[in-house]
């Protein structure tokens, strides 16, 4: 009859020792109870963060050449979200793992076309305007070659654009319609009628910021506000919050590989980093059942630092 | 009725199993063994604790809705017992699981304990990420417009998507919460049956 082979990082020996009294339910009511005093303590020296969120609104006053800036890379499609790719739309194959846009694969769930939703019907829903009338219908009626060469048109001039008298001024020639479009959609967002079409573009009941989100972070304004907050993905990104909070700490790993080559610089960053995280998840998930790493606690021995009045003992 | 036929019953049966299992004294022990001596276990019990403070202040702000605690000075308070918890519940949940793993806890049949463990900590991220994305101020938008990246870049995003406010909010008050919570307790019940693991024995190693 053959005896298993006891194997030191898998099975447990057999306890032979003694046992002391061990109140459950006791240590449980201390514990909550402590806890809840620390929770309570923490709360009224520190409180937490609650900076507003930026509005278009907010935005566009406080910024309006950003704002018309970014509402003419809507219109050209050299915005960040102009040129995603899926979720939402096709413009890009986006990042890749090896040979392999993942992504793509899954195709656009999230349908975003930046010149219809950003641009277009926002200033459809504007009542009463009928210069801007004349001018979207223009639009509507002109092909796609002149609506591109009235966009590219109105692009290089907007180099120079000026805010002025409430006004966003370009002098470009051969633009059509888009300086009226691009000035009455600063006009829009500055009285807050752009945040209100874009979340209820979707209807009158709405949770889904999706499209207003997208349209701010494709400006320059919330990067900057979240730089001077710390909050830039070279400053440990997204594991921060406003002000000298914690935030998500326990995000540390991953916000790691984005600040060291050559992820850094890396345009497949994202997904990279997300199958490291992935592969790291599941090593630690199977970490019982992978030689040598369950090895380590036995090899490195602060298993003797936990159990050392019982080694003591044993003396 | 007859004897036999309660015995096959599923009730019966289900009802004998987990007493063969889980007798009471040891899902409520009154004894411990001696080598459970070491601050480190206090993390455990401490990462309980917090999860029901989470839990409880994660309710009361629950009652009036996402937005109440911006104008409300004592909502306000109630995110900062939120908030604060939550920073006890990874702290503690951090230096719990490096315990165990110095410890090497998975040994003796205990590799389910483990892992219940870890995918309890991943829900939490979870969770943790999709409550600071639903707190409806500058926080949310910077951190959803920046994670909505990572996530869709896995294709992810066509299904989760960050910048979905009542998207987040369900998966932050429903679905997590329940999926940490029967994690937590099939994950404590598992420590119950299987007990706390021993110590290394070293005079076996050096014999082997």
């Amino acid at each position: 009859m053959s005896t298993k082979r006891f194997r030191p990082d898998v099975d447990a020996p057999e306890y032979k020792g003694g046992y002391s009294p061990y109140d459950i339910i006791k240590e449980g009511t201390i514990a909550i109870g402590v806890i809840f005093l620390l929770t309570l303590l923490l709360a009224i020296l520190f409180g937490s963060p609650d900076e507003h969120a930026i509005t278009i609104k907010t935005w566009s006053n406080a910024a309006p050449i950003d704002f018309a800036t970014t509402a003419t890379s809507e219109l050209n499609g050299t915005s960040t979200t102009g040129g995603y790719g899926a979720p939402y739309n096709n413009a890009s194959d986006g990042p890749a793992l090896g040979p392999i846009h993942v992504a793509h694969l899954i195709g656009v769930r999230i349908p975003i076309n930046t010149v219809k939703d950003f641009v277009i019907d926002p200033l459809k829903s504007l009542p009463n305007q009928p210069v801007l009338d004349q001018n979207l219908a223009m639009w509507a009626s002109a092909s796609t070659s002149t609506r591109s060469t009235w966009i590219a048109n109105y692009t290089k001039a907007s180099a120079n654009m000026k805010f002025t008298d409430g006004h966003v001024v370009v002098n470009a020639t051969d633009a059509g319609p888009v300086p009226v479009m691009v000035d009455s959609l600063t006009q829009m967002a500055r009285s807050g009628a752009l945040d209100q079409a874009l979340v209820t573009g979707s209807g009158f009941y709405t949770t889904d910021f999706t499209k207003p989100l997208l349209f701010v972070s494709d400006g320059t304004y919330l990067a900057d506000l979240a730089t001077k907050q710390h909050l830039s993905g070279d400053q440990w990104g997204m594991m921060n919050e406003t002000g000298s909070y914690p935030g998500q700490a326990w995000l540390w790993l991953y916000s790691f590989w984005y600040q060291i080559p050559p992820f850094n610089t890396s345009g497949n960053a994202d997904i990279l980093i997300l199958g490291i995280m992935l592969l790291l998840s599941v090593g630690l998930l199977l970490l019982p059942f992978i030689p040598g790493l369950r090895s380590i606690p036995r090899r490195t021995r602060v298993y003797r630092i936990i159990w050392r009045e019982h080694y003591q003992n044993l003396k | 009725m007859s004897t036999t036929e309660i015995d096959r019953q599923w009730t019966t049966r289900l009802r004998r199993r987990a007493a063969g299992k889980l007798p009471p004294e040891k899902l409520l022990p009154d004894t411990q063994p001696t080598y459970v001596a070491s601050w480190i276990y206090v993390f455990g019990v401490a990462t309980l604790s917090s999860l029901i403070v989470v839990i409880a202040t994660g309710c009361v702000l629950a009652l009036r809705g996402p937005y109440w605690w911006h104008g409300s000075p004592y909502g306000h308070f109630v995110n900062s017992l939120h908030l604060w918890s939550v920073e006890l519940f990874f702290f503690a949940m951090v230096v719990h699981l490096w315990g165990k793993f110095f410890m090497a806890a998975w040994r003796g049949g205990r590799s389910l304990t483990w892992m219940t463990g870890v995918v309890t900590f991943l829900a939490s991220i979870g969770a943790g990420f999709t409550g600071y994305v639903a707190q409806t101020n500058f926080d949310s938008q910077w951190i959803s417009t920046q994670a909505k990246d990572g996530i869709n870049s896995g294709g992810v995003g066509a299904y989760f998507n960050p910048l979905d406010l009542g998207q987040m909010l369900m998966w932050h008050i429903v679905l997590l919460p329940i999926a940490a919570v029967v994690l937590t307790g099939l994950h404590v019940l598992l420590v119950r049956i299987k007990g706390v693991v021993p110590p290394f024995d070293e005079s076996a190693e050096a014999a082997q």
